[in-house]
């Protein structure tokens, strides 16, 4: 069985490998630098994606949650855990190229955009959902707990999302993500960032999945290794 | 120089006990970056400007913040008291659903904050010189819808965050963010009717409380079994 | 207790592939059990054998990862509030609020079980357990042995059917524990089930009329300790002494 995970394994580090190659050539030879805002524009290609991918890994932790609510299931809660992880690390990018992209073209470090600020309450949603695991006692509660949590945080988020939209359009955007012109090779450019950093996600999520369940696995042994040499022969 | 050797071993003890767990800077860091967030949304009503006079959104942003924070400590209480003398135990044994333990709490803090709510909204009419006899019925609409939705979603989080070490700290964090939606609509509904403006203004706003209040507490009475039971 | 032919009479507990898993470790494996109502039933163990776990499951305060149970006939998922209407419970902790007075403790359960004549049954409750005097003042000011007698009167309270007791002697004077054996030798008279776990074997086996041993989760003898003809201890040694093979 080992030997069929590593083969697996390999394969899929090989796609993600040669797709994030394919798509740095893409991003930086093969798509055409944008008119009016330059190289910075590229951002974007990472950016989406990023963006993307983020909110796909919390919907996973909503579903994961689910299902772990309902099959009691550890697995599930260790998938949810770890999605949560990954998914925090590439919000944290998400927000990092956000105010990367915003500093040379509207010369400052934040907006409060929409969908920026957004993904900020997002990021917080999840990071709470990390300390929540990380303060509460490992054990079946603490999964409930975390479960419970993490289908509030996604439901909230559209109701954010609204709630915040609402308050922008009190004042209007004047800043715009969306006003760039797209052309051809620029989408196809998008869409194998895309491809790349999925492929990056479900690698790391691989990884962490494997890393969580051996840890649990060694805590839970460990326990039962003390409790048994704590009883005593009499 | 006795004093300092009085002083110093009890600091590096707490250093080294942060430096290991590294939980309360960590969770400071977060609350203060929370606060800021709120704060903005509050008192900001664009892109990072206050309007000139705009004594109405900086009113509205405060009483909101007073009512946050003086939440956040009740709601601190809800489980503590019974989770601390282990009497908790004794409700899960009683012969009723969970969800109606969820209910119970619910209305005891919707009743603990209208008593605080009814006093500040006085302090706050006689320390601003705020003119709110005649905003009164639109006003305490949104307050209901407010404090509502605070007090479904604050309940369920306090029922998780009670069995943490740092439960205070850990409420705290991860309740600010799911509120955030309540406290937008809540202070620019207030700025509004503070302003003069009347009722069928503010009913977009008053339609997202709704929304999040039916929302938050049919989910919360569905999923509070689990946050109690092993 | 007689067996009746007419309708027939559900067991106090039948439970069957009880399965508690916590994480990857199993707690309880597969139990299954039956036990008659009437009976009193001690469950022995060392620690971590899963004793705790299946005493919360049977008081419904958790829930099993596979299999099923059912309590005086009714099922323990689907009629949790059921069932604990006809349980009294009594663990280490006495699950009183320090704040209020015994009266007042005694009257919310009492209308939480929506029980029948409340006063008059707090009265004869508080004089039943000796704390009479003592009902309009705080429980946080009771010692120990009048909060244990205060919480046998809060288990009682309601006229259970099943006493479920997670090692009820722990931390209790002589006369907590005479006290103790003479309730439960008299809610036995009226017909009452009592599950109890217990570290102690003297005070397990004197009233009990059925034993369990239970070991890292599984059943390692079940039946009428007083028809052994060998010591308890050494049943109890057979079954546990060597450390479990498995992890």
């Amino acid at each position: 069985m080992a030997q069929k995970v590593r083969i697996g394994d390999t394969i899929l580090l090989g796609l993600t490998c040669l797709t994030m190659l394919a798509s740095l050539y893409a991003i930086f030879i093969y798509a055409p630098t944008e008119k009016t805002t330059g190289v910075v524009q590229k951002i974007f290609y990472f950016h989406l994606p990023l963006a993307f991918l983020s909110f796909f890994a919390f919907f996973l932790v909503f579903l994961a949650s689910i299902l772990y609510l309902y099959s009691q299931d550890v697995r599930w809660d260790i998938f949810a855990q770890s999605s949560a992880e990954i998914g925090v690390l590439f919000c944290s990018l998400v927000l990092i190229t956000g105010a990367i992209w915003a500093r040379p073209t509207w010369n400052v470090w934040w907006t409060w955009d929409p969908r920026l600020t957004t993904a900020l309450i997002l990021w917080f949603m999840y990071v709470a959902y990390l300390m929540l695991r990380k303060l509460l006692k490992p054990g079946v509660q603490t999964s409930n707990i975390a479960s419970v949590f993490g289908i509030i945080s996604f439901i909230n988020v559209p109701i954010t999302f609204f709630a915040i939209r609402m308050w922008r359009t009190i004042h209007p955007v004047v800043i715009d993500q969306s006003g760039i012109h797209i052309s051809a090779p620029m989408v196809i450019t998008l869409l194998l960032s895309l491809a790349a950093f999925s492929f990056l996600f479900v690698v790391l999520l691989r990884i962490r999945v494997r890393v969580e369940k051996v840890l649990r696995a060694y805590e839970e042994l460990y326990f039962l290794l003390e409790r048994n040499k704590k009883r005593l022969p009499s | 120089m006795n004093l300092m050797k009085q002083i110093w071993p009890i600091v590096w003890k707490d250093l080294l006990s942060e430096l290991r767990t590294r939980e309360v800077v960590l969770a400071m860091c977060f609350f203060a970056c929370l606060v800021l967030i709120i704060f903005n949304f509050a008192f900001f009503t664009g892109m990072g400007d206050t309007q000139g006079g705009d004594t109405q959104g900086i009113l509205a942003g405060m009483l909101w913040v007073a009512f946050l924070f003086a939440g956040v400590l009740g709601l601190n209480q809800t489980f503590g008291a019974e989770k601390d003398r282990e009497v908790l135990q004794g409700l899960l044994l009683c012969p009723v659903n969970r969800a109606s333990i969820y209910i119970s709490k619910v209305i005891s803090n919707l009743l603990f904050m209208s008593i605080m709510e009814i006093l500040i909204l006085g302090l706050f009419a006689v320390l601003f010189r705020v003119t709110i006899w005649k905003v009164l019925p639109a006003l305490g609409l949104i307050i209901v819808l407010g404090t509502l939705g605070f007090v479904c979603v604050g309940t369920i989080l306090a029922a998780m965050a009670v069995n943490a070490r740092a439960r205070e700290i850990l409420l705290t964090v991860i309740l600010f963010p799911m509120i955030v939606p309540v406290i937008i609509a809540a202070v620019k509904a207030t700025e509004k009717v503070l302003a003069g403006a009347a009722l069928p203004e503010i009913t977009g706003w008053l339609k997202l409380l709704v929304a999040f209040d039916l929302i938050f507490f049919l989910l919360a009475y569905g999923t509070f079994d689990f946050v109690l039971s092993e | 207790m007689s067996e009746s032919t007419q309708a027939p009479i559900p067991p106090a507990v039948r439970i069957s592939n009880l399965t508690k898993q916590f994480g990857f470790i199993r707690v309880l494996n597969g139990i299954n059990l039956t036990l008659k109502q009437g009976e009193f039933l001690t469950v022995f163990g060392p620690n971590g054998a899963g004793k705790t776990t299946l005493l919360r499951i049977l008081s419904t305060l958790t829930r099993p990862t596979s299999g099923n149970g059912t309590l005086l006939g009714y099922d323990l998922a689907q009629d949790g509030a059921l069932v604990r209407y006809l349980i009294g419970v009594l663990t280490h902790h006495p699950l009183l609020f320090p704040t209020l007075t015994g009266y007042e403790n005694l009257k919310f359960y009492g209308q939480m079980f929506q029980v029948q004549h409340l006063p008059d049954r707090i009265e004869t409750l508080l004089h039943e357990v000796g704390l009479s005097e003592q009902r309009d003042q705080l429980v946080e000011t009771f010692s120990r042995g009048m909060q244990q007698r205060l919480a046998i009167a809060r288990a009682l309270l309601h006229a259970p059917r099943l006493l479920l007791l997670d090692e009820p002697y722990t931390g209790l004077d002589h006369e907590g524990i005479s006290f103790l054996t003479q309730t439960l030798k008299a809610f036995r008279a009226q017909g009452g089930t009592v599950i109890m776990t217990s570290h102690d074997f003297e005070k397990g086996l004197e009233l009990c009329t059925k034993a369990t041993i239970l070991n890292d989760g599984n059943l390692a003898y079940y039946g009428d300790p007083t028809t052994l003809e060998e010591p308890f201890e050494a049943v109890y040694q057979r079954c546990v002494g060597s450390p479990s093979k498995a992890l």
